[in-house]
């Protein structure tokens, strides 16, 4: 257990020095000069980033100095936003995008392993074409058309009721987290719905459910005590995964609902081309994926005995 | 039958040849798996609507021969099915203020049109000036005015004309009184609803073909202006066109990149699943650390990190930057086929009879993961679909002024709120199209391999 928790956490390690070298070269072949902005440079203040920076060293040294700046945890500073490091960048905005994340996590979780277990019950029934084609569409339509869509009704909504029911874009109040963290988990939700409900249907058929059935046991005990609990592994096993592709899917959402998140702030610095903060948040967000994929695989051993962790 | 053998519920087979006949056809696998595919009521319908989207994108430019890149000006952020009559009117010459009868407050002169709007009014009460004011909205109990058009801080001036982006549509022009500061005075103002008309000058129909060679025109005469079924953007472009030209882009980078990395992860994964050993672990390794990337993440920093020089379209980058990042599953997967089909008996059988490894591998092994490797693309095309339309949304995609779904999505978005068919049209298509793609992975799934069938 504690060997394969080091190997683990080592094999992670090695992905992320991975990452950050990706991310490093992929940098430093980008055509152009990222010190010539539009506004005029003076040769000191050149000098000064290019020795701050060591970018008029081989590449090689460039690639220590850079390494090291990361092993003490120093992502750089924004070429953009004046006087800010990316650390600051990240300190003050990812809380933002965490929160809206696990938000949209749980509404994710909650929802499919519900929807999921209803579909399973009513097999081949109304609510089960229902959800089912909900979820279809909760794996087809982007993100950032569910995004405009929800805000376009609440719009319309708050526009016919005449008072503010939910506010439709911003920060601060849980009703301003509501709609956005629905939209961000929607594919994921409809992902697991699906997932729960094939795996609901498995272990339907399967022995021990057979066994407590003809133990007399009341449908009802059979379902929440065998068959959900049961149903609820593989769910638990994609939710690592998944993280990256709420987390990704936060650009979008934040983009379209104006919350002052990591993601939104990425995909603007993407647009300006700071570079720093975008080295920066990549290797951070990839760290923390790849971190977030190794706590739900160590807690899945923890949920399910069976799966020995070697 | 129960006449000539009544005390027996069977009757005994007289001859034994035909109970072993085979009775119907024996099936190769891909007739097997075809005859599935068709009764699959929805796969087989999403079959047909990826035949229509290919149409659509192939077939539809010449049918529909409008240029995607082509601004109407006189038809802006038109939704589909707009009335597209116009008015022929002579050319514009500036307003010296004639006209209007005195002392009915503010109106309008002559006919109000898209080409300008004459205002005229008489003194309010008290003003040194005026502001005139024009909304897209009827003026409510809160008295917003709208977006102020001019300042005139002489008490003497009693005309304006506007020109200002004006659309066939209602706008509620209001003028306010300034005091001697030129701040406005709320409580003293008069407003008119205003129904503009569209109209287009006889040079400028000519010039757009509105009008057949040789026909005279008179003034007042109705043209129907250039037909845009869907409507256009809000740069005037004609919106069939261009989701026709997006749709090559969009389904040339979704269908096109899977194909490429599918093709690559088979050569990969068969090369290290037939060598095994060590070559086979480095191999895998190698694959593994690429999945372990963050997959948006690095298509963002490939796409920066290739740049998009002046005049590029940025298709290319983007289909080399999903290739580099999505063969590794492909080849996992052919890989694993592989390694089982090498233990297969026939494949030892056909050993001992001396096949080649070259022969063993294109003629036992590839075609057996053949099955699986086709449901994978069908797969991998809406996630590649996906993928530019996140790109090009956040901007990172396509360069403008080549459209795709994802980026005439998120131009859509700008104006969401009046004309929302630009930015529904293409959210439609792509919805549609990695719709179809699933169905019909499901479908083929279900159809080509016994192992992955749903347990529905």
């Amino acid at each position: 257990m504690r060997w394969y928790v080091a190997k683990r956490i080592l094999q992670g390690l090695v992905t992320v020095w991975f990452i950050a070298t990706a991310t490093f070269f992929a940098m430093h072949s980008v055509p152009g000069d990222p010190l010539l902005n539009d506004r005029a440079m003076s040769p000191e203040i050149r000098a000064n980033l290019e020795a701050k920076y060591g970018l008029d060293q081989p590449l090689a040294r460039q690639y220590l100095v850079y390494m090291g700046n990361l092993l003490r945890g120093d992502l750089g500073i924004s070429f953009v936003h004046e006087n800010q490091s990316v650390n600051d960048i990240i300190r003050e905005r990812f809380p933002v995008s965490a929160i809206l994340g696990i938000l949209a996590i749980i509404i994710a979780a909650v929802g499919g392993v519900l929807w999921g277990a209803l579909t399973a019950l009513y097999r081949n029934r109304l609510p089960d074409y229902i959800i089912m084609f909900l979820v279809i569409l909760g794996i087809s339509v982007p993100s950032f058309v569910v995004a405009a869509l929800s805000q376009l009704t609440l719009v319309t909504l708050n526009q016919a009721v005449g008072v503010s029911l939910l506010p439709v874009a911003g920060w601060g109040t849980v009703w301003h987290m509501l709609v956005p963290a629905l939209v961000l988990g929607l594919s994921t939700m409809a992902y697991l719905t699906r997932l729960m409900r094939s795996s609901m249907l498995e272990i339907a058929h399967s022995d021990y459910v057979r066994t407590a059935k003809s133990k007399g046991l009341p449908p009802a005990r059979i379902f929440t005590r065998h068959q959900l609990r049961n149903a609820i592994l593989p769910v638990i096993t994609v939710l690592g995964p998944q993280v990256a592709i709420i987390t990704t899917g936060g650009f979008v959402v934040e983009m379209v609902f104006a919350i002052p998140g990591l993601g939104r702030f990425f995909v603007e610095a993407v647009q300006q081309l700071d570079y720093t903060v975008i080295m920066g948040t990549t290797v951070f967000y990839g760290a923390f994926l790849v971190f977030m994929v190794i706590v739900v695989d160590l807690l899945y051993g923890f949920i399910d005995p069976r799966i020995s962790l070697q | 039958m129960s006449t000539e053998a009544p005390e027996l519920d069977f009757t005994p087979i007289r001859s034994r040849e035909e109970s072993q006949k085979i009775s119907r056809p024996s099936l190769s696998y891909w007739q097997d798996a075809w005859l599935r595919l068709k009764a699959n009521r929805r796969a087989l319908v999403s079959l047909y609507i990826v035949i229509s989207l290919l149409l659509f994108t192939l077939v539809g430019p010449l049918l529909w021969r409008s240029d995607p890149a082509f601004q109407d000006l006189d038809q802006i952020s038109l939704s589909p099915g707009s009335d597209r009559q116009a008015v022929i009117v002579a050319d514009y010459v500036p307003w010296d203020g004639a006209g209007g009868e005195q002392g009915s407050g503010l109106r309008v002169v002559d006919v109000a049109t898209t080409q300008a709007v004459k205002l005229k009014w008489d003194p309010l009460p008290g003003a040194l000036g005026h502001r005139i004011y024009r909304n897209r909205v009827p003026i409510g109990p809160e008295l917003a005015l709208g977006i102020p058009l001019a300042d005139y801080v002489d008490a003497g001036t009693l005309t304006h004309e506007d020109r200002l982006d004006l659309h066939p549509r209602d706008y509620y022009y209001s003028v306010v009184a300034l005091d001697e500061r030129g701040t406005p005075q709320r409580g003293s103002f008069q407003s008119i609803t205003v129904r503009v008309q569209r109209v287009i000058t006889a040079q400028d129909a000519q010039a757009q073909g509105l009008i057949p060679a040789g026909e005279e025109v008179q003034l007042d005469d109705t043209v129907r202006l250039a037909a845009h079924p869907l409507g256009t953007d809000y740069l005037g472009r004609d919106m069939l066109a261009r989701l026709m030209a997006g749709a090559r882009v969009s389904l040339f980078i979704g269908i096109g990149a899977p194909t490429i990395f599918v093709l690559f992860g088979v050569a990969f994964g068969s090369i290290a699943g037939f060598i095994g050993g060590r070559v086979d672990q480095l191999m895998m390794r190698f694959a593994d650390f690429v999945v372990a990337l963050p997959f948006l993440l690095f298509m963002i920093l490939f796409k920066v990190a290739f740049g998009i020089g002046p005049g590029e379209s940025g298709v290319l980058p983007m289909l080399i930057a999903l290739v580099v990042l999505m063969w590794p599953a492909t080849a996992r997967l052919v890989r694993g086929q592989i390694v089982q089909i090498r233990q297969q008996g026939y494949i030892e059988a056909s050993q001992l009879l001396g096949a080649s490894r070259p022969y063993l591998i294109m003629r036992h092994m590839l075609p057996n993961t053949l099955g699986v490797v086709l449901v994978t693309l069908t797969f991998e095309i809406p996630r590649a679909i996906f993928t530019e339309a996140f790109l090009s949304f956040i901007g990172m995609g396509v360069a403008p002024p080549t459209p795709s779904w994802g980026s005439m999505s998120n131009e859509g978005i700008k104006n969401m709120l009046t004309t929302p068919h630009e930015l529904i049209l293409p959210a439609i298509l792509i919805s549609i199209t990695v719709l179809a793609f699933n169905l019909l992975g499901d479908g083929l799934r279900d159809a080509l391999d016994a192992r992955l069938r749903n347990t529905e």
